[in-house]
């Protein structure tokens, strides 16, 4: 195809082209970033837990009145909780993955060092915990009955009395540790020393203040009381969901009376709060992506047909000195490809302005270059679509148009 | 004339029935993601408290140790017990408020209600008079009742409603976990926005249902809400009293900048009293913000409010960009036309005229559109989580921007088609045709 009698008539409908030219680059600039942003919330809310969510449900509950042997009846209703049918399994634990309110710490390889490495959630739990949670332990071991001590006492106690082993995720092992095994290595949690005895592979963080240490999880072998957001967990396939917390609830009245429950959820459930905003935001990309689309289809629907009924005199000379329907087809396909890309190459540079911007302003990573090709495909695609309806209708101009006055 | 130009845009918008509803769409998609965006935007960057917002301050001190210390560091957010007491039994200001969030149980008298969890507010007395805070019924409690740890409390109109049926509940008693207290008043209507006094509960929370003297609900281990920080030992078996953790919030109210100077310096004698003491051992690091000061610092509008309201400025100029190549289109095609108005004696201006009355009219039907469209908008909004998704509301000055916007709009994206329009010479098209 010779370009050169295609840009010669472009040359005399500068601004139409141009207006064109414009309206794709700004498409390509927004729809890079936007195809960007989507992929990254969808990302992020797809964040492994480590834990069977659909499996697990937790309960909260909280006290109406002052009840000293709280504790001992918090263990007690643990252990009826266990007997419900359709239970595989109960802890009491003082956080959950997704459940928003956190314990955190910073932590240091020895006491005596001034700068935090890292930041890492605190999971205190029973023996139980493991198995309840399906966390996968891949290196090391778990904890034995005989190590486990009770929140209630370790509650101020001196550090000597405070926990000294610890089980961590592999992310958080590699934050302290970089790459080698931290299986059996030390770090100090406050003043204490505290040595890695297992590790997990994932066990996400109840909230994520930061995408980068989303998995930085320990867990110490602590038995929770009733008090301190400690929160049953129980384990039943998803179809006995209901019966069981129908179940828990009573067994919790009778058991503690002084304590009602506050809610009961499906860590499924957590999951879609703690990503709600986020997916909010993702399906408002995609409608602004489409959108975007559509008007610009639309656009270029509109001018091509202008421009198709203004040359319907000089398609008909084209057709009548033999020019092929193919032919007069094939001229208003590629002229719309050269406007496009002439778009797409401004769009790109400014796709990749915005992102430095954004960048900037929201701490997001730099827009990945294979977002450029797939925005441009998409364009040169939704151009042609856009353009065949009207080139089509050019191609259908008799020849004897050349004959007539229009 | 307009009246003309108007009767010959009607017939022309007519005549193009689809490509008029493009335009007429484009830019009332544009318009309409643009004003939603805006609005939310509006309404979460307010101001909470506009008649008072000059003369509230929150002071910052930093009472941690040198772990993780680094040159030009932000002292926290938030206050310990200790420092906050000092501060506010000084008295150094006009009036001045220590609170923290907290949980309440409440046992409705009578059987009719389960017992029920909701949010409090542990704090001393100014905070009624301080925050302009609207009584439906009594007032707020004193320095006096807090002083003696009086079991008072005041709740807000929609707990009076749930438990009281809106009748005057002052002098009830109310009781929360298993302790009776006295209700002292019932605050109206009320929702600071963003909620600036404890910004640890959500931005954007509403006001707490039940406010209760800070050592009574401390004491009384009622349930704090909201996040702690702790150094060194990590506050050991009671944080809430420890010099090392900090979980409350601080406001004074300083009446003029001479004050907050003076103020300032309080701080800053504070701060090196305590040092030889033994504690501070930081360099000064003392903060002052007004409270726009203080929502700018903590950064309060949600960022993704931004993103969007830049995204649909970019949509609205793709739509505007859009309708300017087919108004273009358009007002070409009709050369001919142009020739023969311009033949038998239109000037320029009027040809120009003409079909700026035209885009305007594109502009009218699109701004009709784009506001139904911000109103579908906003309530979409308001079906989302969040706890600012319920403020989404448009109000007139939003109402009267979405018109002169989409009318600027509409008039702009004309300019350039009306303008060529009006170059067309009359003779060339005559004779062509």
């Amino acid at each position: 195809m010779d370009f050169m009698p295609i840009i010669a008539a472009l040359k005399r409908q500068k601004t139409a082209a141009a207006l064109i030219a414009i309206e794709i680059a700004l498409c390509c600039a927004i729809i890079c970033n936007a195809l960007f942003l989507i992929i990254h919330r969808l990302e992020r809310s797809s964040i492994p837990s480590g834990v069977p969510e659909n499996e697990l449900v937790r309960i909260q509950t909280t006290s109406v009145a002052e009840d000293p042997d709280v504790d001992a009846r918090a263990r007690a209703a643990l252990q009826s909780l266990r007997e419900i049918p359709g239970v595989q399994g109960a802890t009491l634990i003082n956080q959950v993955p997704f459940g928003r309110s956190s314990w955190n710490s910073g932590l240091r390889l020895k006491p005596e060092d001034k700068n935090t490495i890292v930041n890492a959630t605190i999971y205190y739990g029973d023996a139980a915990m493991l198995s309840t949670l399906g966390a996968k332990l891949i290196a090391g071991r778990w904890f034995e009955e005989s190590e486990f001590g009770d929140f209630a006492t370790l509650l101020g106690a001196p550090d000597g009395e405070q926990p000294k082993i610890v089980i961590i995720t592999r992310q958080l092992g590699q934050k302290l540790f970089g790459n080698e095994n931290p299986l059996g290595r030390e770090f100090a949690f406050g003043d204490v020393p505290v040595r890695v005895i297992g590790v997990l592979d994932h066990l996400v963080r109840p909230s994520i203040f930061d995408d980068a240490t989303a998995d930085c999880s320990l867990v110490f072998p602590v038995r929770m009381g009733a008090g301190y957001g400690a929160q049953y967990v129980l384990r039943t396939r998803p179809q006995d969901r209901d019966a069981v917390i129908a179940a828990a609830k009573k067994k919790l009245a009778e058991a503690m009376p002084n304590r009602i429950v506050l809610d009961t959820k499906g860590f499924d459930e957590l999951r879609d709060e703690n990503f709600k905003q986020d997916r909010v935001m993702a399906g408002l990309l995609i409608a602004v992506v489409v959108s975007l689309l559509v008007v610009t289809a639309l656009g270029i629907v509109g001018l091509a047909s202008f421009w198709v009924q203004r040359r319907r005199r000089q398609i008909g000379i084209r057709r009548a000195l033999g020019a092929t329907r193919g032919q007069i087809l094939r001229y208003f396909q590629t002229e719309n490809f050269l406007i496009v890309t002439v778009g797409i190459a401004v769009g790109m540079a400014a796709a990749f302005g915005i992102s430095g911007w954004l960048m900037h302003h929201y701490e997001l990573p730099r827009l990945p270059l294979y977002y450029l090709p797939v925005g441009a495909v998409a364009l040169w695609l939704l151009g042609q679509i856009a353009v065949l309806a009207p080139a089509l209708r050019a191609a259908s101009v008799p020849p004897a148009t050349a004959t007539r006055p229009v | 004339m307009f009246r003309y130009y108007a009767w010959l845009a009607g017939r022309s918008l007519r005549k193009n029935p689809a490509l008029t509803a493009l335009m007429v769409i484009a830019i009332g998609l544009g318009i309409g993601a643009s004003i939603t965006t805006l609005t939310v935007l509006r309404v979460l960057s307010g101001d909470p408290i506009p008649q008072k917002s000059a003369v509230l301050f929150h002071p910052q001190i930093d009472p941690a140790d040198l772990d993780d210390w680094h040159e030009g560091e932000e002292p926290p957010d938030l206050i310990g017990y200790v420092d906050g007491m000092n501060l506010l039994k000084a008295g150094k200001a006009d009036r001045q408020v220590l609170l923290t969030g907290g949980n309440a149980v409440i046992q409705p008298e009578g059987s009719s209600l389960d017992p029920f969890r909701t949010e409090a507010r542990f704090t001393t007395a100014d905070f009624f008079p301080m925050f302009d805070v609207p009584m439906l019924y009594g007032r707020g409690w004193t320095a006096e009742d807090d002083e003696r740890r009086a079991r008072v409390a005041v709740i807000t109109r929609s707990l009076n409603d749930k438990l009281y049926g809106g009748a005057n509940s002052v002098g009830r008693t109310l009781r929360i976990r298993g302790n009776d207290f006295q209700i002292v008043g019932v605050v109206d209507h009320w929702r600071p926005t963003p909620h600036f006094y404890d910004l640890v509960t959500g931005n954007y929370a509403e006001v707490e249902d039940v406010f209760v003297p800070l050592d009574v609900g401390l004491d009384l281990k009622l349930g704090r809400n909201g996040t702690m920080n702790c150094w060194g030992n990590g506050g050991g078996a009671d944080p809430e009293h420890s010099p090392d953790c900090v979980y409350m919030q601080l406001w004074v109210e300083l009446g003029t900048p001479e004050k907050r100077a003076a103020y300032m310096t309080f701080l800053n004698n504070y701060v090196n009293e305590q040092r030889a003491l033994g504690r501070f051992p930081r360099p000064n690091s003392v903060k002052l913000r007004s409270v726009m000061e203080w929502l700018d610092y903590q950064k309060v509008v949600p960022s993704d409010v931004r993103l969007q309201v830049w995204l649909a400025l970019g949509f609205l100029v793709v739509c505007l960009v859009n309708t300017v190549g087919l108004m273009l289109a358009k007002f070409l095609r009709r050369s001919g036309e142009v020739a023969v108005r311009r033949a038998i004696g239109a000037s320029r201006r009027e040809v120009f005229a003409q079909f700026l009355v035209e885009a305007g009219a594109v502009g009218v039907a699109g701004a009709v559109l784009g506001l139904l469209l911000a109103l579908l908008g906003l309530w979409a909004v308001r079906q989302q989580p969040g706890d600012y998704a319920s403020l989404a509301h448009i109000d007139l000055p939003m109402l009267l921007a979405t018109l002169a916007l989409a009318l600027l709009a509409s008039l702009i994206s004309g300019l350039l088609p009306a303008w060529r329009a009006c170059q067309v010479a009359p003779a060339l098209q005559l004779k062509s045709d």
